[in-house]
This record gives C-alpha cells, sequence and structure tokens, in this order.
C-alpha cells in the first residue's frame, strides 16, 4: 500500500487536493466553507501549513476533540501525584478519565499518591439548583479526615460549576487558611470554554502561576542546595514512562532535573521550579504558558526539545546543551556516543521491515510533528498529519521543521475526512487515537494509538526508541493483516458504509 | 543499559533495572518532598482498621472510586441499538469524546456519536443554533435513517428544551420534516448510566408510539404474538442479546429486541468499518406497540420504559439480569407461559448440563465468600447465581442502587440459609468496598476492571464480571445468560478458584504437597 514510487510529488499534490475537494463535497455549503479552511496540502518553504486553527468545531460532524476539563484535569494537573483532584460537578467527566492516561508515577496509592483515583463531588439535582459550594467544604474536609497524607488540593470544574454561579476560589481561600496554608487550587476548567482541551491546558498553567507559584516567595528556599545544572522537565506526562527515560539522559550528561511537569511529579517539584537555571520543554502546546510565565517572573529561559528518535534526541541533547558550559557539552556527547550501539542495532533490525511505509497522524498538540523524525529514522514516510488541538504555532513549527512538500494536512479533524482520506491515502500505518483505532482496523489499516502508545512505551529517549520501533513494526508486519479477506471472495477496495 | 534491539525490554521491565531504580530513588528523596516512610506506613494500616471504616462511612459529600457513570453514556448504549441511528448528544463536546472513548476501551470496538460542540456562547443563548447546524451535518455526512438526541448536564443546566430545538431545526431544514430524530433529556445530574438507558429508550418508543412529538398520529395497538425484549445496559449485551435470540428461536416465538446493539458493537474486520450495522428496524421499534408482552431483563435499566409500555396496553414483566438455573427457569417459564410455546427439550437439555457442572465443582465454591459490584440488576443477578452454588455474597455494593434495591437484596439474602450473613450497600463507593474487604475480608471480589485496585490493595482475587472491562479482551463476545451463559460464568469463577490454589500451593518443597494435579 506504500506510495509508487514512480508518484512525482506534483502528483501526490494534486491527487490530496482533488481528495479536499471531494470530501468538502458531503457537507452543507456553510459547513463546506468552513471546513475548507482547515484542509490543505503542504508547500514547502510556506511559513506554516496554510491552515486555519484553535476555531470551535462544527457540530454534528463527530470531531474528535475533548475540553477544557480534559486538558486540565486529565493532562495538566492529573499527574501530579501527591494531591488531590476532585472532579467536581457530575459522575462521568472523572469516571472516563479515571486512570487512562497512564502518566506513570511511584507511590503509594490512596496513602500518599492519588493519581489512579477518581474522587468526585457527584453532584445531584439539588446541588445544581442551591449550588454546591457548601458540599465541596464537605468534600474537601473529608479528603483532610480520610487521606491526611495528602500535600494538596486541586478542584477541577466540570460543566455546571461556571452555570450555576459557584464561588470555588473562595471556598478554596477559606479552606486554604483553615487547614494552615495548605495549597488549594480552585481550576475554572468547565468543559464548555473554549474549543478544545487547549484551553483546559492554559487555565491549568495560570492555575500554577495563580495558585502555587505566588504563594511561594523567589526567595524561599528550596529543600535542596541549587546547582549551576539544575534543570526542570515541563510538558512530558510521563505516559508509559515517558519522563523517565527523559530524564535519565538529561543526568547522564550531568545536568540536574529538579522538577517534573508533570508526569510523576509533586507538589514540592512545581514549587521548586522558579529555581531551575533552564527549563526544557517537551509539549510545547500545553506547557509554553507556564514556560514564558517564568521566563518572564524569574528570568529562566526555556528550551524546546523533541525525545522521539535518535536524530530529534541527538540534536536536543546538543541544544540544551548549549545553554551550559563544556561539562554539559561533553556529557551530552558522551550520551551520544554511549547510545549509538543501540540505535544503530534497533535500525539494523527494524528498518529494513520498515523502509518505504507510509504513516498518516491525527494526535493532540505536539506529536503530530514530533513524532516524525522518529518514523524516518526508521526509513518512514509521514504522508498526512493534522493537530485535534494545535495552534497557529504549531502548524508553523510543523512545517518549518518537519512535514515534507505535498503532506496532507488536516486540522480538527472529522470522522468522516478522516476516514475518507486513509481510504484514498491507503497509508501502512495511521497514529490516532482510541475512538479511530478500531475504525482504521476494521478497514483492514495498521494502526497505533499515539495518545497512550497502545498501553506500551516509553516512547521518549533512547530506551523509548527502541520499543517504538519495535511497535511500529509489529503493527504494520502483523500477519492477521493478511487474513481480512475471506479467500474465496473478491478483493474489494476499504469503503464506508456511511458515506455512501 | 538494559535498553536491546534483540530483546527489547517494556516498560514493565525497563524500569526495574538498577539505573532507574537508582534514579527514582535520588528523585524522590532529592525533590519530592517526600513523607516519611514510618507515617506512610502508619496511615497505609489505620486504613484498614474498623475505626478508619467508621469514618469512611460516615461520608457525606466526597466520592471516592465510584461505579457508576452519567446518563448520556447509557443513552448513546441504547441509541446505536437502532437500524443505522446516529446517536446526538446536545451540550459540551468533550463529553461525548469521553462516551466514544470508554465504549470503544471495552469492545475494542469503533463507537460513532456526535456532539452538538456547544460552547460559552451556546452556555449564555442557549443551543438552538448548535441544533440546527449540527442536525444538518450529521444528516448530510453519515446519513442516518434515524437521530437519536440526548443531552449532557451543561444543556440541561441551561435548560434547553429539546422538543421545541427539534422542531425548528426541521423548520429550517436541517433534516427531512419526516425524519424521525427521538429525544430524551438526559441529565448527568441524576442518575446515571442505566437512568440514561431508560430515558433514550424510552424517548425513542414515545416517538414512534405516541405521534412522532405531534407530527403524526399515534398508533393504535393491535395486539400480535410477538415478544419484545430490552437488555438494559449490559456489557455482554454483544453475546447476551445473541443467546436470548437462539433461545426465542428454539422456542419459536416471534420476537422483537428493542435496542439491539449485539451487532454494532461487534463487526468484523474485513476491510470494510461499518459505521452502522445490525440493530433494531426502525419498523419494528414502531410495530412493537403491537406486541403481547415486554420483557426487561434489567428491571433498574427500565423503571421509566415498562410503565411507559404498559400503559399502552402490554404485559410487563422485569428480572433482575438473570443467571444461572433459577433465574434462567424462570425467564423461559415466563417466555413459556406467555407465547404459550412449549420449552423444548433442547433447553432442559442445557439446563441439566448446568446443573451438571455445578454439581461437578461445588466443593470448590460451596462456602466461598464473595464480595460483588456493580450496576443493580447485576449485582442481584450474581448474587442469586452464588446463592444456588453453596457461595456466600457477603458484600453486594452498588453505587447506583437505591433503598428499593437494598430491600429487594436483602429479600433475596432472606430466602437463602447461604445468604444470611450478606450485606446489601446501595450509594456506596469502591472507597467503601475497601474497607469493607479489609474489616470483613471474603475470598474473592467480582467487579469491573476498576477491582484490581482493591485486588492489589486488599489481596482479595478478582473475578472480572462488569461493565467496564478494559484490561481483558472478549469476555463480552460470550453470553452470561441463559443456561449456557451460567456456564461461562461458572467456569470463570472456578478458574480463580484453581488458580488461587495453585498459587498458594506451588512453592517447591514448602507447600507443593498440596499441589494436586486432579482437582
Amino acid at each position: 500500500m506504500s506510495l509508487a514510487p514512480t508518484q512525482s510529488v506534483a502528483e501526490i499534490k494534486a491527487r490530496n487536493k482533488e481528495l479536499i475537494q471531494e470530501v468538502l463535497k458531503v457537507y452543507p455549503e456553510k459547513t463546506a466553507k468552513r471546513r475548507a479552511k482547515h484542509l490543505n496540502v503542504h508547500e514547502v518553504g510556506k511559513s506554516d501549513c496554510g491552515v486555519k486553527s484553535n476555531l470551535k468545531s462544527i457540530p454534528g460532524v463527530m470531531t474528535i476533540r475533548g475540553c477544557a476539563y480534559a486538558g486540565s484535569k486529565g493532562v495538566v494537573w492529573g499527574p501530579i501525584k501527591d494531591m488531590i483532584h476532585i472532579s467536581h460537578g457530575p459522575v462521568g467527566c472523572g469516571q472516563y478519565s479515571w486512570g487512562s492516561r497512564r502518566n506513570y508515577y511511584v507511590g503509594t496509592t490512596g496513602i500518599d499518591s492519588f493519581v489512579t483515583l477518581q474522587f468526585t463531588s457527584d453532584f445531584q439535582e439539588k446541588d445544581i439548583v442551591f449550588g454546591g459550594d457548601k458540599k465541596l467544604v464537605k468534600v474537601i474536609d473529608e479528603i483532610q479526615e480520610l487521606f491526611p497524607l495528602n500535600n494538596g488540593i486541586t478542584i477541577q470544574s466540570e460543566c455546571p460549576i461556571g452555570l450555576i454561579g459557584d464561588d470555588i476560589e473562595a471556598v478554596s481561600r477559606a479552606k486554604s487558611k483553615e487547614y494552615g496554608g495548605k495549597t488549594i487550587v480552585p481550576v475554572r476548567c468547565e468543559g464548555f470554554r473554549g474549543v478544545s482541551q487547549s484551553l483546559g491546558h492554559h487555565i491549568a498553567n495560570d492555575a500554577v502561576r495563580d495558585w502555587v507559584f505566588d504563594k511561594v516567595t523567589p526567595e524561599s528556599k528550596p529543600t535542596f542546595e541549587p546547582t549551576p545544572y539544575d534543570v526542570a522537565i515541563i510538558g512530558d506526562y510521563n505516559i508509559g514512562g515517558d519522563a523517565w527515560s527523559s530524564r535519565i539522559l538529561l543526568e547522564e550528561m550531568g545536568l540536574r532535573v529538579i522538577a517534573q511537569w508533570s508526569g510523576d511529579g509533586s507538589l514540592a517539584e512545581l514549587e521548586a521550579t522558579p529555581k531551575a537555571k533552564l527549563n526544557v520543554l517537551h509539549c510545547y502546546r500545553s506547557m509554553n504558558y507556564i514556560s514564558r510565565h517564568m521566563e518572564e517572573k524569574f528570568g529562566i529561559p526555556w528550551c524546546e526539545y523533541n525525545f522521539f528518535g535518535p536524530s530529534k534526541i541527538v540534536e536536543s541533547l546538543r541544544k540544551i546543551a548549549g545553554y551550559f558550559d563544556d561539562k554539559i557539552k561533553e556529557g551530552a556527547e558522551r550520551v551520544i556516543a554511549k547510545y549509538q550501539p543501540l540505535v544503530d542495532a534497533v535500525i539494523a533490525k527494524y528498518r529494513p521491515r520498515l523502509e518505504g511505509k507510509s504513516v498518516m497522524l491525527f494526535v493532540g498538540g505536539l506529536r503530530p510533528r514530533h513524532v516524525i523524525g522518529a518514523y524516518e529514522d526508521l526509513g518512514m514516510e509521514v504522508v498526512g498529519t493534522g493537530y485535534e488541538f494545535g495552534h497557529n504555532d504549531d502548524y508553523q513549527r510543523t512545517a518549518q521543521h518537519y512535514v515534507k512538500d505535498g503532506t496532507l494536512i488536516y486540522d480538527d479533524v472529522t470522522g468522516y475526512e478522516f476516514e475518507r482520506f486513509v481510504e484514498k491515502v491507503q497509508p501502512d500505518l495511521v497514529g490516532s487515537g482510541i475512538k479511530e483505532k478500531y475504525v482504521f482496523q476494521k478497514m483492514g489499516v495498521p494502526f497505533r494509538q499515539m495518545h497512550s502508545w497502545d498501553y506500551s512505551g516509553p516512547y521518549h529517549g533512547y530506551d523509548g526508541f527502541a520499543i517504538f520501533a519495535r511497535d511500529m513494526d509489529m503493527a504494520i508486519n502483523s500477519p492477521i493483516w493478511k487474513k481480512t479477506k475471506a479467500p474465496w471472495k473478491d478483493v474489494p477496495k476499504p469503503k464506508l458504509l456511511a458515506a455512501e | 543499559m538494559a535498553q536491546s534491539a534483540e530483546h527489547v525490554l517494556d516498560h514493565f521491565e525497563l524500569f526495574r533495572g538498577p539505573e532507574y531504580q537508582q534514579m527514582l530513588a535520588n528523585k524522590k528523596k532529592m525533590f519530592e518532598n517526600p513523607r516519611d516512610a514510618a507515617e506512610v506506613e502508619r496511615i497505609r494500616e489505620w486504613a484498614k482498621t474498623p475505626e478508619y471504616r467508621e469514618k469512611n462511612f460516615a461520608r457525606e459529600a466526597l466520592t471516592v472510586n465510584p461505579a457508576k457513570a452519567c446518563q448520556p453514556l447509557g443513552a448513546v448504549f441504547a441509541s446505536v441499538g437502532f437500524e443505522a441511528t446516529l446517536p446526538f448528544v446536545h451540550g459540551s463536546q468533550g463529553c461525548v469524546a469521553y462516551y466514544r472513548s470508554h465504549l470503544s476501551r471495552h469492545f475494542k470496538e469503533p463507537s460513532s456519536c456526535v456532539s452538538s460542540s456547544m460552547t460559552e456562547d451556546a452556555a449564555v443563548f442557549g443551543g438552538l443554533n448548535n441544533m440546527i447546524d449540527g442536525l444538518a451535518n450529521s444528516y448530510n455526512m453519515y446519513k442516518p435513517k434515524m437521530i437519536a438526541v440526548s443531552t449532557t448536564c451543561m444543556a440541561e443546566v441551561i435548560g434547553d428544551d429539546l422538543n421545541a430545538f427539534i422542531k425548528t431545526s426541521k423548520e429550517k431544514g436541517s433534516v427531512p420534516a419526516d425524519f424521525d430524530v427521538p429525544f430524551a433529556h438526559t441529565p448527568a445530574f441524576v442518575g446515571s448510566h442505566v437512568t440514561g438507558y431508560d430515558n433514550a429508550l424510552k424517548g425513542i418508543l414515545e416517538h414512534f408510539w405516541d405521534g412522532k412529538a405531534g407530527t403524526a398520529a399515534k398508533l393504535e395497538r393491535a395486539p400480535n404474538k410477538k415478544i419484545n425484549l430490552i437488555g438494559g445496559f449490559d456489557g455482554y449485551t454483544v453475546g447476551n442479546i445473541r443467546e436470548i435470540k437462539r433461545i426465542f428461536e428454539l422456542m419459536g416465538i416471534q420476537y422483537t429486541i428493542l435496542a439491539d446493539n449485539s451487532d454494532v458493537f461487534d463487526t468484523p474486520t474485513d476491510g470494510e468499518f461499518r459505521m452502522y450495522d445490525g440493530g433494531t428496524t426502525l419498523e419494528d421499534a414502531a410495530n412493537a406497540v403491537h406486541a403481547k408482552a415486554t420483557i426487561s431483563m434489567q428491571q433498574w435499566c427500565t423503571e421509566k420504559t415498562l410503565p411507559f409500555i404498559a400503559a399502552h396496553g402490554q404485559e410487563v414483566v422485569a428480572f433482575n439480569y438473570p443467571v444461572g438455573v433459577s433465574a434462567t427457569d424462570e425467564f423461559l417459564m415466563a417466555l413459556s407461559r406467555i407465547s404459550g410455546k412449549d420449552i423444548p427439550e433442547g433447553l432442559a437439555r442445557e439446563r441439566g448440563r448446568l446443573v451438571d457442572a455445578m454439581a461437578d465443582s461445588s466443593a470448590h465454591i460451596h462456602g466461598k465468600k464473595f464480595a460483588i459490584y456493580g450496576d443493580p440488576d447485576l449485582c442481584y443477578g450474581l448474587a442469586a447465581f452464588l446463592l444456588e452454588l453453596g457461595a456466600e455474597p457477603i458484600h453486594v455494593l452498588s453505587t447506583n442502587g437505591n433503598k428499593a434495591w437494598e430491600k429487594k437484596m436483602q429479600a433475596l439474602f432472606g430466602s437463602s440459609p447461604f445468604g444470611q450473613n450478606c450485606h446489601a450497600y446501595p450509594a456506596r463507593d469502591l472507597w467503601h468496598m475497601r474497607s469493607l474487604l479489609f474489616t470483613e475480608p471474603v475470598d474473592f471480589l467480582i467487579g469491573n476492571t476498576y477491582g484490581k485496585y482493591l485486588e492489589r490493595d486488599t489481596g482479595t482475587p478478582l473475578i472480572r464480571i462488569g461493565f467496564p472491562i478494559f484490561d481483558r479482551h472478549h469476555h463480552h463476545r460470550s453470553p452470561v445468560w441463559g443456561y449456557q451463559g451460567g456456564m461461562n460464568v461458572l467456569v470463570k469463577i472456578l478458574d480463580k478458584i484453581f488458580d488461587e490454589i495453585d498459587k498458594k500451593t506451588n512453592i517447591a518443597g514448602k507447600t507443593d504437597y498440596s499441589f494436586d494435579i486432579i482437582r
């Protein structure tokens, strides 16, 4: 199913443009006009991908996006392990996001760590009618009694909170005072705010700024002695252990990681971060806000990096080392040399099995570009990509550093568009989320979940690259894909029942 | 460095190596400001005590690890049980992403559903425009035969009127005037997913039977011999509905399964994605008004639907997730009584085989103590089966169970000598269950995937029966209803019992005198 080598870039572009026109035909006129702005064929040399982004999703189209609550509770705050995160409102939001993101952590769950517990105020009709602040007060008291070793509490607002006029800030202040200055963070991440998870990230970042940083005076001493080599990992959620397989490289090159945001993170680490000499930022989309704030307020520079695949790892290690002295620069080279035999062995084993295979991606706000280098290290080509909740600065980075001429670009893709694109482009692999996985597998297209690593991982760092390569190989080269057609039947093209 | 291309280490091996262990220990000591280890141990032990249990059960506001979801999930589950039906949830879009993910993680299947994507402006002005545009887009893109509308809590809090909105949308040409758009208000702050199932199903039947929201004549009931069957919200819908159909066919009964989602959650991988598959036809849904009777397999999933059907002149019969010999007997005898058809010898044979299997294995299960949690009907059905196996369902907990459920459970316990020490816990969560398992230990726990945290903390072996099951595959494809289904449940329980006996007796030279080859 790989692209025929004879197909020129011009031909691919023409096909992709035709494909876009074709999918737009299904929409009512007004919708077609709006969707057209989110679909494009990348032109090399352009400063962005030529699509609009971070706009409202259109009703009824089956967007893949989630909400602000998912961005705050699910992504940014949820992994902070020693705090209790209350899903404040009805039961569902906390239930559906319970333990499904795989933010690994070490701790005694239910005693000093709480990531995989579901705390909710489980709103009933009377809470909607009479307001939920009194219940929230009681919820906090009960948490204090039953979970005395928690180091802080966050209140993750679900839709009703902002609609019924609850004052969770007042409750937070009062309870914080009552409990001796305890960190209690109200987060206004109601699901109807903004257009996707993205605003939830921003709101969650701002909540750290306003309710964690502003309580810690810049002069307050961290419990450790600072060194010139202190860095913080920002925007790594430790999916399947990603932050750990990243941290080990930074430490091996001589840096000291004083905080992880937020995978396997703790309140103490958040509080100590203003003491870092450099913030290294993996997920730009979800944590650029707090990085910029720390730059402005504390003068801490920040640097984006990419730990997917050896090419980008090498580039990133050197880039990070560039902020430090020769000791660290030598450390980076030492790390690169140490892992080169592993990289060579992984590529020798898997590249011949994956060379020339094509991939279509649709993920959140970072991976639609960040993983492209890892695929290319294995000889694979990304022929289509798009963001669930990227902004224009993401598409700029994508255009300037990642995608090839003619790549199909689809922002906030709809179920219909994605199915049609895959059906026509026929990639060897699709990388997206759980909602997409079985759709494409039914069509006979190999698939990997690129949010949860399909229950595998880590994919970051050198150790992660070996797993990434193994996983892509096992997806694409699984013998099952040769069995999807009954031998006694003709071989029809994959088709969509709904689209006919 | 432990990682290698030859033997790729996964997360469960990689991080156990000395390099990572050292790194994590340093991280904790230097930067996490950790609690004193002795204090953590003290609290860990305290949380096991009767004193902690008392405080835990005194909770009035906080819920920890509930075993329930919210209404719209059940509405979506019911809606996809109708032919080419697209569920449309009016409100915030993130909710729909959650329902779809949740259902896909359980069934390992696609789950199609759309949202009206309401945001701040809709919160202020109402979501009418979202409904108008949303219906038009869904109709054009996904070519459904029906769009079933339900609501998220956002739309409910601002008070959007579905009936009026749908009417206006039709006037604006979003969908043809005669296109079926049944609806149900499904506020997340009332009841649970089983309530949402009930509301959505009632909404769909009401639409077809009572004049399509004032746009058509109400149907005149002309009684026939058919029997309607409602499965309720059921993680085993694929296996169970197919088993029920087999039984109906063996008995020669004409039937209509209402909300038959057994195919849409079990489509083949053959190169084609079927967004819609199977389901109750819209014609059958309408004609179901003429049936002789309607059977609900889950009373608490049909609290509103059954009275609605009864008011149309049909007999209605409700079961509580029938599992095992007696529950299946009662189900079949009800079918026989209503239809006037005899129960065929083949089913009597199946019954005999289940009794045979229970007799063969009774010694291993008799007197064993169990804890069960889950939806109210599931809990009842499993507890009843355990009682007929001579086991004791000591703790039966249902977060979405109410006082009436508790009373019914206690009556069940009272009916058996094995139920004398058993208790029902309505409106409690899995953190309550944790205290129960520490203070009144049992031999086995039955519940959904989230029970694995209880298994880890309390050491009670978990038998996975319920919804959702995320971490084991394909069990939903096998029935737990009918005598065959009872056999499946029995085998599942026995496998765990035998595995545990083996685990406790396999230390060479120490306990392995009991490591028997025949059990």
